[in-house]
């Protein structure tokens, strides 16, 4: 197979051979089920690794080491959020939770789902960027809201939320707040002591650790829910037996992110950006120019459909994603470019490029180049679009 | 590398047949699918003798499927009379190219309905249509028939997804047997609306689910 130039970072990545490496040691030498402090060496050894991740994870986020949960990634740390949240407030304080109308699913379904069981859900309209709007929010929480999540970054289109006014508005009007910071997570700072969200869904599938493995912040004396009954690991708050190895390769993984990797991926981002709204005529940058994540880039090339490009583009050694209903497993347009005021040919000719640790800059002209002539042969058999300059 | 279509989807896709448009056509048609956002248009040159499809171009605004069916369902129409190009079905295309997955036939079906239309508007222009009938169950029936189930690849009627149908006053009523929470509930709703919504004497289509 030819080389692949991997620009889905924001699905899945590869693993760090340096994660890997320090993984093995818990699959192969200190197997044991973490025990007590007073259980068999094997077992304290894990303990202890187990503790060591966590307490990383905490100091990272500047918290304390109980308010961290590891789970089995932000799907699960999401649902246990909000499920959890609304099970143990029902009775106490209501039944209505506010969400963002662009979140990812984890947040999107679990909403339904206790719609579907008698709560009441306000999803919020985002403007033409996915900026919620803070006075919407504000307008919107009542006596009864039990939860607000609102994502830290969008999944598709990068937009960053100003959270730290979010969590201050929650914070004021006395109600708990989650966000779900799966695609923000070591790529721009977050001070658990500077934003004041009570709880926090993380992951390693994002930056290049294990996939499955991830953890969800509680702030001390949240009321939540036990939702995966069985022992009482994780401070009774999730049961099941420890991915100590996951948990070892997460605060690997966190490690090895330095801000000079951050900055390089906005410098793909930037460029791939620049170059191609210069070259490729009728393109629409999805997000904000801004308030963005810097390993995201999201463009609509008009009067071509996504699918078509993702799959000349894999012909040609490139994956991509795209918000085209064709490509969906539901067969539905992206409802993120829907949120944001984009109509079904918006979301249908929408591409997005996510970078990680292993892409260069070469990987980034080389798929501007490959697009670019792609879209340049789609547009000559779309019948739309044809008013435009030659070539094009 | 592993694509998700055939060897012969993909040669279409990448070179397909019959690309662009006829200037001055004798028959044309563009058909849409919002639910999946895919649009193809057919231009036709027809022989006024014989009526034999001369020419036939088309552009598409879709899919690899629908670009692929395009291609291989213009090569099957060049040359044959209108009366046998209608007759041309989405399978026959379909089994043309290797197969499709299933949740993609929808795509094919676009470009199948393309021809038929641009022969329709043939027929039109030369007075070739008969008179405009009401629509009754029989007529929804068959109109759901191109609604494609995108478990089965299938049709919505043939895969027994159709409950109840209702006509009355303009106002069509469908039932699904399939639940508002499916996985693909939202997109079969929306391309029902839209097939059944373009009937003469249609105003209002409601599409129901059983819970």
């Amino acid at each position: 197979m030819e080389k692949n130039v991997y620009l889905d970072n924001a699905a899945a990545t590869r693993l760090d051979e340096r994660v890997l490496e320090a993984m093995k040691k818990y699959f192969f030498d200190v197997y044991a089920v973490a025990t007590s402090e007073f259980g068999y060496s094997l077992g304290i050894e894990a303990r202890e690794a187990l503790d060591e991740a966590r307490g990383y994870i905490a100091d990272y986020l500047g918290t304390n080491h109980e308010e961290i949960v590891f789970t089995s990634g932000s799907t699960e740390s999401s649902n246990m959020a909000i499920k959890g949240v609304a099970m143990a407030l029902k009775e106490k304080k209501g039944k209505h939770i506010i969400v963002s109308k662009i979140e990812d699913f984890p947040v999107l379904n679990s909403a339904k789902s206790l719609e579907r069981q008698g709560f009441e859900v306000t999803y919020l309209d985002v403007d033409q960027y996915g900026l919620i709007n803070l006075d919407q929010l504000e307008n919107s929480i009542r006596k009864d809201t039990v939860l607000v999540s609102i994502q830290h970054a969008n999944q598709e289109i990068g937009t960053m939320q100003d959270i730290s006014k979010i969590s201050e508005i929650c914070k004021n009007k006395d109600v708990l707040f989650h966000t779900d910071a799966t695609h923000t997570f070591t790529r721009v700072p977050l001070d658990i002591k500077k934003i004041q969200a009570d709880l926090v869904t993380l992951s390693a599938h994002t930056i290049h650790g294990p996939k499955e493995t991830g953890a969800l912040y509680i702030r001390k004396n949240t009321s939540i829910s036990k939702w995966m009954d069985g022992g009482f690991q994780e401070f009774n708050k999730r049961a099941g037996l420890e991915n100590i190895a996951g948990a070892v390769g997460f605060t690997k993984a966190i490690e090895l992110v330095t801000p000079e990797e951050n900055e390089r991926l906005e410098r793909f981002r930037d460029h791939l950006i620049k170059r191609a709204s210069a070259e490729i005529p009728d393109t629409t940058l999805n997000g904000h120019k801004d308030k963005r994540i810097p390993q995201n880039a999201n463009i609509t090339f008009h009067y071509v459909e996504g699918e078509s490009i993702t799959l000349h583009l894999d012909m040609r050694g490139f994956s991509v994603s795209t918000g085209s209903a064709c490509f969906s497993k539901s067969l539905e347009a992206s409802h993120v470019i829907m949120g944001i005021g984009g109509d079904h040919e918006r979301a249908h000719g929408s591409v997005r490029f996510t970078f990680g640790r292993y892409n260069t800059m070469e990987d980034v002209n080389s798929v501007v180049d490959n697009i670019s002539e792609v879209v340049q042969e789609l547009r000559k058999i779309s019948p739309l679009g044809k008013t435009h300059k030659e070539g094009y | 590398m592993k694509f998700p279509y055939s060897e012969k989807v993909l040669e279409h896709f990448r070179h397909p047949h019959n690309v662009g448009k006829i200037e001055n056509p004798d028959g044309k048609a563009t058909e849409g699918s919002p639910a999946c956002g895919d649009m193809v248009s057919v231009y036709i040159k027809v022989n006024p003798e014989n009526r034999i499809i001369e020419d036939i171009k088309f552009e598409s605004y879709g899919c690899a499927s629908n670009i692929a069916t395009g291609s291989i369902i213009t090569d099957m129409a060049k040359g044959k009379s209108l009366e046998e190009a209608k007759k041309i079905t989405w399978q026959q295309a379909t089994e043309a190219l290797g197969g499709l997955p299933p949740i993609k036939a929808h795509c094919s079906v676009l470009a199948v309905e393309g021809l038929r239309a641009a022969i329709q508007n043939y027929e039109e222009k030369h007075g070739l249509v008969s008179e405009k009938s009401p629509t009754t169950i029989e007529v929804v029936n068959n109109r759901l028939k191109k609604v494609m189930n995108p478990l089965t690849g299938l049709d919505v009627v043939r895969t027994n997804l159709i409950k109840k149908i209702e006509v009355g006053n303009g106002r069509i009523s469908i039932t699904i047997d399939l639940p508002s929470t499916h996985q693909f509930a939202a997109s079969i709703k929306e391309e029902i609306k839209e097939k059944i919504e373009s009937l003469w004497d249609v105003k209002e289509v409601v599409v129901d689910f059983i819970e």
